[in-house]
């Protein structure tokens, strides 16, 4: 939630550093003020975001150094990082975290390759593009929790129909419970996942794709250039940008991850992403305090990944704009 | 996202409250918090929402009652219900309350204590358990509406094929044997969920046990009889019935639905362990075996020591933070009244918490269980009365799932040990 408006933050602050000083100077009247203009204009919406984002953001770090159980007000006390302390060094954190990862990991990466397939087909494709394009989007559309009740149901032994249309597959019969382990778990976990939000992804790298210089491809293709390296040399160079926003989006997007889990096995099997334990601790147990510190971990988390993104692959986020 | 939820409780709070008190003219609105029932919304169809519509009408204009539905699981429910109490939301005033939210909500000083007068008249007839739920510290803090026990439901064919007398009390080892050699199914709940938590703390009741041995002592004080051996002998039944496989393909999520469900397939079902629910719902699940369905009380976790049901139901309890709490009592005493609760009953399939009901024609005749309903209500053990229930719950639910990991010899200990590190604060859950 906070992490998509976070980025637009940390950009807009970045625009007064050094190298531009030199710039700054040659700024004509005109353009100061309508600079001025921008800021006075941006101002209203960044003072709403601070408020509503920036205030639970301190009260959460706040919180976060107290031994606090809603239900015991009175016991209420100071406890510094210890919370942070026991969370650390809890095996179940690391479980969970390393969960979140695993389920990132193979969200993104199978979102990444579908998508780019689907986005491929969408841009060439002519005819019925506008209907083409709303019908990739109705996955996306619905309302997760409903998506992770409609995969649930399928894989079910009792109500689901995916064991018997699949009991050809060596492995799978009709009694094949895949909630009762991880490894089934997580499997359906992650399709319902890939399969509601791979639309996002190849929307965003159909944007990308859309962008390139379609006489690039042409000049590549008279100079004998083969469908690979056309691929490779031409496009994917030319969509960098749109590669790493969409990915970047999908990868904050796909570490929050809570609905499927929380429908699916609430946890069971060892399948508590991050979210799903802070969601334990603060809304199931009423441990502010201990809540609060996860939720603060989880927060770094998703600041720690949109720095490296940032930084390391240097991301620019304003790609589109001149 | 915790100050979000709880300025958006805090809001929907005001709201409510702004509509419950009224603008000074009319009489007060009470706002009654139910657990969903098979009478849902409709005031017609016997569920809460026909109690509150009689007694409103019965109050002839001193207050009305005005329904409000919970989520369907009992853990939804505790997290709103709590959500709300700790918001002082004034707009809450009556509460459907799960036995075991009682002591925790009890213990933060969020529920109204029966007043004086009133105590009597809501215990004189209920049964034992739905007392204990109901008093916190020696004080009368909720009042029993309903009360639920488990039943052993079996095929009547299946038990005379295994050579079991069902008019005798039978063990979980015969169950299993039965179930085994006959190549049928048990269903039981054995899900990550509050209803595992009822099966557990029923087969340790029935060995003699008890999870927590001082009831309502502090988190630093509390004593565990989880190690015991009678907590081992109720992991011994865990281990067997998932080691059989006896329970089912998918043993480790069935809940109350999935193990009637399994119970309802002509061609596997042998036993069954569920609330007395199923009774009425076998005809919706097209059951064409119903002549075939006997019951009998609660299997014993030890040769010859009498089981102990597991116990469920419903308390009615006042929030202290509700601006009409003489309204409210006065409408608990309307909404308990045996005459109610038989209505409740025949609606809804819930077995009242008053043992008058029992003897009542129509009730006979439409439960013709209801005799070992009321046996086993009065010798149903309740889960342990802690305020720190919520955790002891899910600690044990963790320690214990899946059912096939379930070890006698270290499963119940590391529960307890568990539930230590957890209440000290030094572990998560």
């Amino acid at each position: 939630m906070s992490a998509t408006p976070e980025l637009d933050v940390e950009r807009s602050d970045e625009r007064p550093v050094p190298p531009r000083e030199g710039r700054r100077r040659h700024l004509s009247d005109r353009s100061r003020a309508e600079r001025n203009l921008g800021w006075r204009l941006a101002m209203p919406a960044f003072a709403i975001m601070v408020a509503v984002t920036g205030y639970p953001i301190l009260q959460a770090i706040w919180n976060s150094f107290f031994s606090y159980r809603l239900t015991d007000p009175e016991n209420k006390h100071f406890t510094f990082l210890s919370n942070y302390w026991v969370a650390l060094k809890d095996g179940v954190f690391w479980q969970a975290v390393g969960v979140t990862f695993l389920i990132t990991v193979i969200t993104v990466v199978v979102e990444f390759f579908l998508g780019m397939v689907i986005a491929m087909v969408m841009h060439k494709i002519v005819i019925p593009r506008r209907t083409l394009r709303t019908i990739v989007l109705i996955p996306y559309s619905i309302i997760t929790v409903v998506s992770a009740f409609a995969w649930f149901f399928a894989f079910r032994t009792d109500s689901g129909f995916v064991n018997h249309w699949f009991s050809w597959v060596p492995g799978i019969d009709p009694s094949t419970d895949w909630f009762g382990n991880f490894w089934g778990s997580i499997f359906v976990i992650c399709l319902s996942e890939i399969w509601k939000t791979t639309p996002f992804m190849s929307l965003l790298l159909l944007a990308g794709l859309a962008q390139i210089d379609t006489s690039m491809e042409e000049a590549a293709e008279v100079d004998g250039a083969t469908y690979w390296q056309r691929l490779t040399r031409v496009i994917l160079p030319n969509m960098k940008a749109a590669i790493m926003v969409a990915l970047l989006f999908r990868t904050l997007d796909a570490f929050r991850i809570f609905d499927n889990i929380f429908i699916m096995t609430g946890g069971a099997n060892g399948t508590s992403s991050l979210s799903v334990l802070t969601y334990n601790q603060t809304i199931d147990r009423v441990e502010i305090g201990m809540g609060s510190a996860l939720a603060v971990l989880l927060f770094l988390f998703v600041l720690l990944i949109a720095f490296i993104f940032v930084k390391a692959f240097k991301v620019d986020l304003a790609g589109g704009r001149s | 996202m915790v100050a979000t939820l709880a300025a958006v409780a805090t809001a929907s709070g005001l709201a409510l409250s702004a509509c419950s008190s009224g603008t000074g003219s009319g009489p007060p609105v009470l706002t009654w918090y139910i657990n969903p029932d098979g009478g849902g919304s409709d005031p017609t169809k016997g569920g809460q929402a026909q109690l509150a519509k009689e007694c409103t009408d019965t109050a002839q204009g001193r207050y009305s009652i005005k329904i409000q539905l919970l989520p369907n699981s009992a853990s939804d429910q505790r997290q709103q219900l709590l959500r709300r109490l700790a918001a002082k939301d004034s707009g809450t005033d009556l509460m459907s309350m799960d036995p075991v939210f009682v002591a925790e909500f009890a213990q933060a000083g969020f529920l109204d204590p029966v007043p004086q007068g009133d105590a009597d008249g809501f215990t004189r007839n209920a049964v034992k358990p739905s007392v204990e739920a109901s008093t916190w510290k020696g004080k009368l803090v909720a009042a029993p509406m309903w009360a639920n026990t488990q039943l052993l439901w079996y095929r009547k064919s299946v038990a005379k094929a295994a050579g079991l007398d069902m008019s005798q009390p039978v063990t979980w080892d015969q169950l299993i044997q039965a179930a085994k050699s006959q190549q049928k199914t048990i269903g039981v709940q054995a899900k990550r969920y509050e209803g595992y938590m009822v099966w557990i703390n029923a087969l340790i009741a029935g060995a003699g046990g008890q999870i927590i041995e001082n009831p309502g002592a502090s988190a630093d004080q509390l004593k565990f009889g989880l190690a015991s051996s009678a907590g081992q002998k109720a992991a011994a039944v865990i281990q067997q019935v998932a080691q059989s496989g006896v329970a089912g393909p998918a043993m480790s999520s069935t809940d109350e639905t999935a193990a009637l469900d399994l119970f309802s397939n002509d061609a596997t079902s042998g036993f069954l362990v569920n609330w007395p629910y199923v009774w009425a719902a076998l005809p919706g699940n097209k059951v064409s075996f119903i002549d075939d369905v006997g019951w009998a009380r609660y299997p014993q976790t030890v040769q010859g020591e009498p089981s102990k049901p597991p116990f469920g139901g419903i308390e009615l309890g006042v929030n202290a933070a509700s601006q009409h709490k003489a309204e409210a009592w006065d409408a608990i005493k309307c909404i308990t009244t045996p005459a109610h609760q038989k209505l409740y009953m025949l609606g809804t399939g819930n077995p009242a918490a008053d043992k008058s009901v029992y003897d009542d024609a129509a009730i006979k005749k439409q439960f013709p269980m209801a005799d070992l309903i009321r046996e086993s209500l009065d010798a149903a053990a309740p889960r342990p009365l802690t305020q720190y229930y919520g955790d002891v719950s899910s600690a044990i639910q963790r320690e214990f799932s899946p059912p096939s990991s379930v070890n006698p010899s270290s499963t119940p200990k590391q529960a307890a040990d568990l539930i230590t590190a957890v209440l000290k604060g030094d572990a998560l859950l």
